[in-house]
């Protein structure tokens, strides 16, 4: 099983990343979990959302304490000591950020990879909302799912130009970073 | 046929193929994306039902206690604060014998104001005379839905299906949706013999004087009484459908031989039956998932009982002034046996408080500290509390 917390701010689509990302992960035939942790419900106010991935059925139904993998909506929520909290060891964190993944690296003490997610969903969607673009970057990442799981699960919330436009925006993030760089994290950081 | 969907949303579309004839609601967080879900339906005529904007849950409640009573299958959701609103019109809807189905999607209750999980809710109203049936995952809320209709039609009981606010209702899981054909297979249309007609007049709920109330309130706890093998029989027969069943009254899991159990009600056993799987095979104990908190299956729950010298109840609501409530039902319920377990007695998780995986662990110790008859509030923290309740 893969525990995955995905940090954000109200009306950054959060619990929709959450929920996608488990829905790609049914389409692959495994079992999934996502589920919100609200705190204040209002725009721009941090949020957590929670993802499992498993084989089998998954029982648990606690917070993700122990994520093997963050990804982080907003830089400026690294600031916040618990974003950073319960990661494990080899744990992956990808960050949406107009830095590089060597400046933040260095900036916050320990290995992230950056993403302008933002800025690419602009561009391609004409909406600064870079869940989308997160998660095809987590996936290429780590390659626990194809990209065509991701597309499937977006297909059946999304439809007309919308989707259209975030299937390129899948695509063309791909390319961006490096296929299989986490591919060893994922193995790391699966329990049972 | 699986799908991976949010709690919500499932329960939304079991709820439709139970073919309601009315619907009323009122929003309410956790509960607001059930009702909402079944309104789209509606808009979207993929459900042909009346669905009833109310300005309170007080109406909610009355409008499904008319439709009941005229003759139509009707449903409603509602949580915390607005159980509380209805809870005038649910004794009213238990006491004139109406089988609605209503979802609770458990939440805390106010002051201070919170609006995530706890049971403290549908405690409040366990003595309404609703059959109270609690789920520990989606799909037994999706199956509970679908037999709750026919246990409250059977029975002339209404049914509150309750299941965790945000922990259930918010959480997109792999559940499998019945087919149309499977629950019309099931669940026949709704034929209400004491419905109001005109042609044939009747008088529901009317004043009833020192002569028959008794007899009046006697009869709704037989009937209670008497809805524990309709239960039993609505889970058995829905499993020859769909193979699979939701729990019945409860479930015993765990090794034959272990002699201490720990009991409880709703999403919280899907956790700790796995932390119970990861404990050394010697250290782990029986879980207990009541499903049937109303009516409470006394028998059943001896049964489960036997052998045990150890009973762990974790509850998520208490009675202040007393301690636990689903602990002290127990007590009382195991009293009769030969030689029952020491019951031991905690309340956790109040208001979303997490209960993480460590509970159970946490649990089986601080029991062995417990005083018989005592109780505790098992994830209090003293550096939070004022100093004079440390």
């Amino acid at each position: 099983m893969i525990e995955i917390r995905i940090h954000g701010r109200g009306g950054q689509g959060n619990v929709v990343a959450a929920y996608v990302l488990a829905g790609a992960a049914f389409e692959e035939g495994m079992r999934c979990q996502a589920f919100p942790n609200f705190g204040a419900e209002r725009r721009g106010a941090p949020v957590v959302a929670f993802v499992r991935i498993a084989e089998k059925p998954i029982l648990r139904r606690c917070q993700v304490e122990a994520p093997g993998f963050l990804i982080i909506q907003d830089e400026s929520l690294l600031h916040i000591p618990s974003v950073l909290e319960g990661l494990k060891d080899k744990g992956g964190v990808l960050v949406n950020s107009l830095k590089s993944s060597e400046e933040l690296t260095k900036e916050y003490g320990r290995p992230m990879i950056a993403l302008a997610g933002s800025q690419m969903a602009q561009e391609i969607v004409g909406r600064p909302l870079a869940n989308v673009a997160l998660l095809s970057a987590f996936l290429t990442l780590s390659a626990i799912l194809p990209l065509e799981a991701l597309k499937k699960a977006l297909s059946k919330r999304f439809k007309g130009e919308v989707l259209e436009k975030n299937l390129k925006l899948i695509d063309e993030v791909g390319a961006h970073v490096s296929a299989g760089q986490w591919k060893k994290e994922a193995k790391h950081v699966a329990c049972a | 046929m699986l799908h991976a969907l949010e709690g919500s949303q499932a329960i939304a579309q079991a709820v439709a193929l139970c073919r309601p004839g009315v619907v009323a609601a009122y929003p309410i967080t956790p509960q607001t994306h059930i009702v909402e879900n079944i309104s789209k339906l509606v808009a979207d005529g993929k459900l042909k039902c009346e669905f009833v904007s109310v300005e309170s849950e007080f109406s909610a409640a009355s409008v499904v206690l008319g439709a009941s009573a005229a003759g139509s299958r009707s449903y409603t959701a509602s949580s915390s604060q607005g159980i509380l609103l209805m809870a005038e019109v649910l004794f009213d809807i238990a006491g004139m014998r109406l089988p609605v189905v209503m979802t609770c999607a458990n939440r805390a209750i106010s002051a201070p104001i919170n609006i995530w999980n706890d049971h403290q809710d549908s405690m409040t109203v366990r003595d309404s005379g609703w059959i109270q049936l609690h789920c520990a995952d989606n799909q037994e809320a999706i199956d509970t839905s679908i037999q709750a209709f026919r246990i409250a039609e059977r029975t002339e009981l209404p049914v509150m299906v309750c299941m965790d606010g945000f922990v259930l209702t918010h959480t997109l899981e792999v559940v499998d949706m019945p087919s149309a054909e499977q629950v019309d297979s099931y669940l026949p249309p709704f034929t209400f013999k004491n419905k109001l007609d005109p042609k044939h007049p009747l008088s529901l709920g009317t004043l009833v004087g020192p002569e028959y109330y008794t007899e009046a309130r006697y009869s709704l706890h037989r009937a209670l009484e008497k809805a524990l093998p309709e239960i039993e029989a609505a889970d058995a027969d829905w499993a020859k459908i769909c193979g699979r069943a939701a729990g019945g009254l409860l479930t015993v899991e765990g090794p034959e031989n272990a002699t201490t159990a720990v009991l409880a009600m709703g999403s919280v056993v899907s956790t700790l039956t796995e932390s119970n799987e990861m404990l050394p095979g010697n250290k782990r104990v029986k879980i207990i998932k009541l499903r049937s908190f109303r009516p409470f299956p006394i028998e059943a729950l001896q049964m489960a009982c036997q052998g045990l010298k150890e009973l762990i109840v974790l509850e998520r609501a208490f009675s202040p002034g007393l301690g636990g409530i689903l602990g002290t039902e127990v007590r009382a319920a195991l009293a009769g046996m030969q030689k029952p377990p020491q019951v031991r007695n905690f309340t956790v998780g109040l208001g979303g408080r997490d209960i993480p995986m460590s509970t159970l662990s946490k649990l089986i110790n601080a029991a062995k500290a417990q005083a018989p008859g005592g109780f505790a509030i098992l994830d209090v923290e003293p550096e939070r509390l004022p100093p004079e309740d440390r």
